[in-house]
């Protein structure tokens, strides 16, 4: 299972005045089970790359293989497509419609043409693994806050009970706890279920902490491809292109730089503290 | 894609039709829009293309981005010519097949129908490629001040067209937003009989509906902290004030009319092709 | 005289059943008392639905207390015929940068609040300027605001506020939908319009890195403030703070974990800086 792209060029509005090469042969391979980080500057093609992963968007040219398969190809399923890559978009409470949550979730199975009790477990499943409280379920979606919103609408797609979960800023907005809430539930899943998950997001602490492998998309082109650790080595280009590595990256290199010795490839709080321990009880 | 509409848009540009009083332009509009309807021969439609050359020229807008406003209309183009090619019955026959006809009065009505359309709305979207929102609500606001006395709310519409103006096309992008994420959840917009396909616009419309009162609801308050309460005691930043290109511009604009008029009616120029 | 004071603030929202009829009502602000000094820059922090966005609220009468008073430059907000002089006075910039922008274009939306209030044309021109130029979007004055960025657009929403002329601005969470750059571009116009032209600002945010230069900050939960004091001492209680659903800069946890592993750090490290000095002088 994984997704391949290959020289993925994507032009906007082609041949008027508002042309705009949003990505630029972009070659990149997912791969099953994995946690992947997308970072880039609003505008870098990152919205528009994950749009290309379930088909929503069609690449100008190019190939995109779903388990080896084009989907470009004349007659690929489509709507298989998007039922195995679950897709959740920005501020998706939005997109929240029907007059209960329980049927709002069912609105993704049902498309997927199951039968209404499929559709309801599905739904349940799904409610649980966000963490909604029961007594939601029958609630109007537009009477619930902003964060039960967010986890309804991401249990509407994760009913589809996709392979893949993309996910783009789904943390935007929410306060501190209701962003590590929701992180970690989907961290957890992402363990128990070896759930493919490529998660979008401005937070470089975020990213740090939950994805093995980092992509940096600017100006519609994939400028790294790598483990955090690596990527976060070329701070100082990141911040060329309006992003930037977390804030204990930067203290590292501070350190280093006022003689302690510690290694600056860290990007969480932990590792910064045992790196610390370790160099302070050396000099000693 | 919704976006690429670009009927009832501002182009940005200096000319000398931007700089124009947006009051001359509503009223050159509507003038040149009735003008259309005043000369069924060629000779009429020669001074009118001449006329709407010129304005082009004038506005400083590529015609490129002029013909690409005529898109939306397309198809109420075509049902237009077919309705006055077949249905009308006047003069020689020119071709015959089943039950359709084509004659001679039905082809020459059909193709002046068509340039007549195209020049109505080429005409009226220069007046808003040319025309910010607030100029031409200003405008409408102004020329529309006489309703006051019998109790119209003048001011509270020409607010309201400006904040729809505003908002058409943010809640365009918010439309496809919704759209593609219902999509991604697999609803299908495009398969179906009407009934079908009307049902499945639900999850896109109720959505939209909900945003657009959330964001009246915020514009609301918005307004209303920085001290919005209505027309009274209100002062403007850019009030409407004429000059001596105006007042030239109405000139040139009746002139042309009776030109039309006249030359359109008296001066027979029938040259057919065929 | 303070320019924002409140005494025992009390709101209370009415709860109705689908038919409209009441059936109860819940506490948005219990029981708020706050003094802000004028040229002070105040934060006000708390999670979603904390009470936060309705305490704002009350800063320029959109909402008028239940119980108690809110006294804007010593005028009393429930008082009707003051209403649109303390609206003039504390101006206030919303979350989304979309839903507050009323102009179609930048210059023209600049323009609303002073044409509201009556200025005559030759100075609205002036303010306008003036209020562009001080948010640095004086060369976008005749672009839509549709095509600019989120950060952009705050900014043009900033400067229509400055136009105003108001002695103290209310930001309600005006980074909440922004990307990291936009956040950055808002907070540093912001500090920029402090020092430039000393007026209040009243910071509403769930981000803590944005409020370590605040004179004051205070903490919101449940309808009451739950701590009050400088960014420091704020920062030093990262367990209290958590309990709250908020959250303290990377450096402040790093500084918080060093120091229960036994290294002497002070407490309430804000800056990186600060802890790269203390660790190499103690050490």
């Amino acid at each position: 299972m994984s997704i391949k792209l290959e020289h993925i060029n994507y032009i906007y509005s082609e041949g008027t005045a508002y042309e705009k090469h949003a990505l630029k042969d972009v070659n990149l391979e997912i791969r099953d089970g994995e946690f992947v980080g997308v970072i880039g500057h609003t505008g870098s093609g990152k919205s528009t790359l994950i749009q290309h992963l379930n088909g929503l968007l069609k690449a100008s040219s190019g190939a995109l293989y779903f388990n080896g398969r084009n989907v470009y190809e004349e007659g690929y399923p489509m709507k298989e497509l998007r039922s195995q890559v679950g897709l959740v978009f920005q501020y998706p409470e939005y997109q929240l419609f029907e007059a209960d949550v329980m049927t709002d979730v069912c609105f993704g199975p049902k498309n997927q043409g199951l039968s209404p009790e499929e559709c309801k477990e599905r739904a349940m499943e799904a409610l649980k693994l966000v963490g909604l409280k029961e007594k939601y379920y029958q609630s109007s979606p537009f009477e619930l806050s902003g964060g039960q919103k967010r986890r309804a609408a991401i249990a509407g797609v994760l009913a589809m009970r996709p392979k893949v979960l993309v996910l783009d800023e789904p943390t935007a907005g929410l306060d501190p706890k209701g962003r590590d809430e929701i992180l970690g539930q989907i961290a957890s899943l992402h363990k128990a279920s070896g759930l493919t998950v490529i998660l979008v997001s401005h937070s470089m602490e975020d990213i740090a902490r939950y994805a093995d492998r980092i992509i940096v998309m600017d100006h519609g082109k994939v400028r790294y491809n790598d483990t955090p650790k690596h990527v976060f080595t070329h701070y100082m280009e990141l911040e060329k292109m309006g992003l930037a590595a977390p804030q204990v990256t930067y203290i590292m290199h501070d350190l280093r730089e006022h003689g302690l010795s510690v290694t600056t490839d860290v990007t969480t709080v932990e590792e910064a503290a045992d790196q610390i321990m370790q160099a302070l009880e050396m000099k000693q | 894609m919704i976006r690429d509409i670009t009927i009832g848009q501002y182009y940005p540009a200096k000319s000398i039709l931007h700089r124009l009083d947006p009051r001359v332009k509503l009223v050159s509009t509507l003038l040149y829009l009735i003008s259309l309807f005043l000369f069924r021969s060629i000779s009429g439609y020669l001074v009118a293309t001449l006329f709407l050359v010129c304005i082009i020229r004038m506005s400083k807008v590529p015609l490129s981005y002029i013909v690409k406003g005529l898109k939306p209309i397309i198809m109420l183009l075509l049902i237009t010519v077919l309705f006055n090619l077949f249905l009308t019955r006047d003069g020689d026959v020119l071709a015959h097949f089943w039950i359709f006809t084509i004659t001679e009065g039905g082809l020459v009505t059909a193709v002046f129908m068509a340039v007549r359309l195209i020049y109505l709305i080429i005409g009226s979207s220069l007046m808003t490629f040319t025309t910010t929102p607030g100029e031409l609500t200003d405008g409408l606001e102004d020329l529309l001040k006489p309703l006051n006395r019998i109790k119209v709310p003048v001011h509270e519409v020409a607010m309201m067209m400006s904040i729809a103006l505003r908002f058409i096309p943010i809640l365009l992008e918010e439309t496809d937003k919704i759209m593609k994420a219902q999509i991604a959840r697999g609803a299908d917009l495009e398969s179906g009989n009407m009934i079908q396909r009307a049902k499945s616009m639900i999850p896109i419309l109720v959505p939209l509906f909900v945003s657009a009162f959330r964001r009246a609801n915020d514009l609301a308050l918005a307004m209303e902290a920085r001290c919005y309460h209505g027309g009274e005691g209100r002062t403007k930043m850019k009030p409407l004030r004429y000059h001596t290109r105006d007042f030239v511009t109405y000139v040139v604009v009746v002139v042309y009319v009776i030109a039309v008029f006249v030359i359109g009616r008296y001066v027979p120029l029938h040259i057919w092709i065929f | 005289m303070d320019i924002i004071q409140t005494e025992h603030l009390v709101y209370e929202y009415a709860k109705r059943d689908e038919e409209g009829n009441i059936t109860g009502t819940s506490r948005a602000i219990d029981g708020v008392d706050i003094d802000i000094r004028q040229g002070q820059f105040v934060a006000v922090l708390g999670h979603n639905g904390s009470g936060k966005s309705t305490f704002a609220k009350h800063l320029n009468a959109i909402l008028v207390p239940t119980a108690g008073t809110v006294w804007v430059d010593g005028k009393d907000t429930k008082a009707p015929e003051e209403l649109w002089n303390v609206r003039q006075t504390a101006g206030m910039v919303f979350q989304n940068p979309d839903n507050q922008i009323i102009g179609t274009v930048v210059e023209e939306d600049v323009g609303f609040g002073p044409e509201n209030l009556g200025v005559p044309t030759d100075e609205i021109w002036q303010r306008v300027e003036e209020s562009l130029k001080a948010v640095g979007m004086l060369e976008y004055r005749h672009h839509s605001p549709n095509k600019l960025s989120g950060g952009q657009k705050q900014r043009v929403a900033i400067a229509g506020v400055v136009a105003m002329e108001p002695k103290c601005i209310v930001l309600d969470e005006p980074t909440a939908m922004l990307d990291p750059s936009g956040r950055k571009e808002v907070l540093k116009t912001v500090q920029e319009l402090r020092t430039k032209k000393q007026v209040t600002v009243i910071l509403i945010t769930h981000y803590m890195e944005e409020v370590i230069d605040a004179d004051k900050i205070y903490v919101m939960d449940h309808g009451h403030v739950v701590m009050e004091g400088t960014p420091r001492e704020i920062f030093s209680q990262v367990d209290t703070l958590k309990k709250y659903r908020l959250d303290v800069p990377q450096v402040t946890i790093l500084a918080d974990e060093l120091r229960k592993r036994g290294l002497d750090i002070p407490a309430g490290i804000l800056r990186k800086e600060e802890l790269v000095e203390a660790l190499c002088r103690s050490n």
